[in-house]
């Protein structure tokens, strides 16, 4: 019995490149404010790009505190999103080419957000990444960081929680069985 | 409560607020009201048409910041952080008014409490609760 081919990396990358880009482009908000993901395999970094619309000080300037707290909620709440979609992709069970703004997975519902405001945004490009710390049946758990110049010195850090959609009918586990 | 329209060109003055189309509708003694259109941009989620958790923090984070700002001898103020609750969807194509009070302040910080509404006056839309910087007039040196 020979080993199935490897597939060619510009079909996974492809594949891969083009759920992402359906899960994105089909957000308004995300594209208003001009945020954009880069991957590296299954990790996201998120660009907020300055804008002047972006300024909540004028006097200094500085970024809208309510900017800072978009841009993080909107990178946790994505890359919660992808990761769910990564393992089907992985798994197979979704073909991202039935993917397009009006056959997305359901988006997560945020709970609660809460966003640490450590020094304020300067005029400039904003980065971020998110890590999922607890995934369940129903609920997630996600940390989210922000910075500009220095990946060391955050400007602000946020946790969330959000309510995980029903997979339906993609990925729907057979009834009477409580997967985790 | 005094009139909004001085207060309104601070708003108007924050490009981000003007951005967002938020409207000042009332202020004072450490309570703000700022109210913040339905807008197809803004949604944060194509298959409801509901309005994105982000920018109704915006709306929430300038409501709690204003408040601030309109407490007797405050002079500066910034987000040190913020909490938001969300009860329920906003229902698309509804305005949304947030109120928010600076409930006690201190010399160097404010603590204020918000809720966001549509046009149902029942359940919020979102609460929110957060800790700002406060830089008053009193504070030695006065700089």
């Amino acid at each position: 019995m020979s080993r199935a081919k490897p597939e060619p990396v510009q079909v996974v990358k492809q594949r891969r490149d083009s759920a992402l880009k359906a899960l994105i482009g089909g957000i308004p908000y995300v594209q208003w404010l001009g945020i954009q993901f880069d991957r590296r395999g299954d990790e996201l970094t998120a660009t907020l790009p300055f804008d002047e619309k972006l300024i909540g000080n004028p006097f200094l300037p500085a970024i809208h505190g309510g900017v800072t707290s978009a841009f993080l909620e909107i990178t946790a709440m994505i890359e919660l999103s992808w990761s769910m979609l990564w393992e089907e992709m992985e798994k197979g069970t979704l073909d991202p080419r039935a993917l397009d703004a009006q056959h997305l997975p359901r988006l997560p519902k945020t709970i609660d957000f809460t966003v640490d405001y450590l020094r304020s945004g300067l005029p400039r490009d904003a980065y971020a990444r998110a890590r999922v710390n607890r995934s369940g049946r129903r609920y997630a758990s996600v940390h989210v960081e922000a910075w500009q110049d220095n990946r060391a010195r955050l400007f602000a850090q946020a946790t969330g929680h959000f309510l995980i959609p029903t997979r339906q009918p993609l990925a729907a586990p057979p009834e009477g069985t409580a997967t985790e | 409560m005094t009139d909004p329209s001085p207060a309104q060109r601070f708003i108007e003055a924050i490009p981000h607020s003007r951005a967002l189309g938020m409207q000042l509708e009332e202020i004072g003694e450490g309570r703000a009201v700022i109210s913040m259109p339905y807008d197809a941009r803004f949604i944060g989620d194509p298959a409801t048409g509901v309005i994105a958790g982000g920018a109704v923090s915006a709306l929430m984070d300038t409501c709690c910041g204003a408040a601030v700002m309109s407490y007797p001898g405050a002079r500066g103020t910034a987000t040190l952080d913020l909490r938001i609750d969300y009860m329920r969807a906003a229902k698309p194509g509804q305005r949304i008014i947030a109120r928010a009070e600076c409930f006690h302040a201190s010399r160097t910080v404010a603590f204020v409490r918000a809720t966001a509404h549509d046009e149902d006056e029942g359940l919020p839309v979102a609460t929110a609760s957060g800790a700002f910087t406060m830089e008053s007039v009193t504070r030695e040196g006065g700089k």
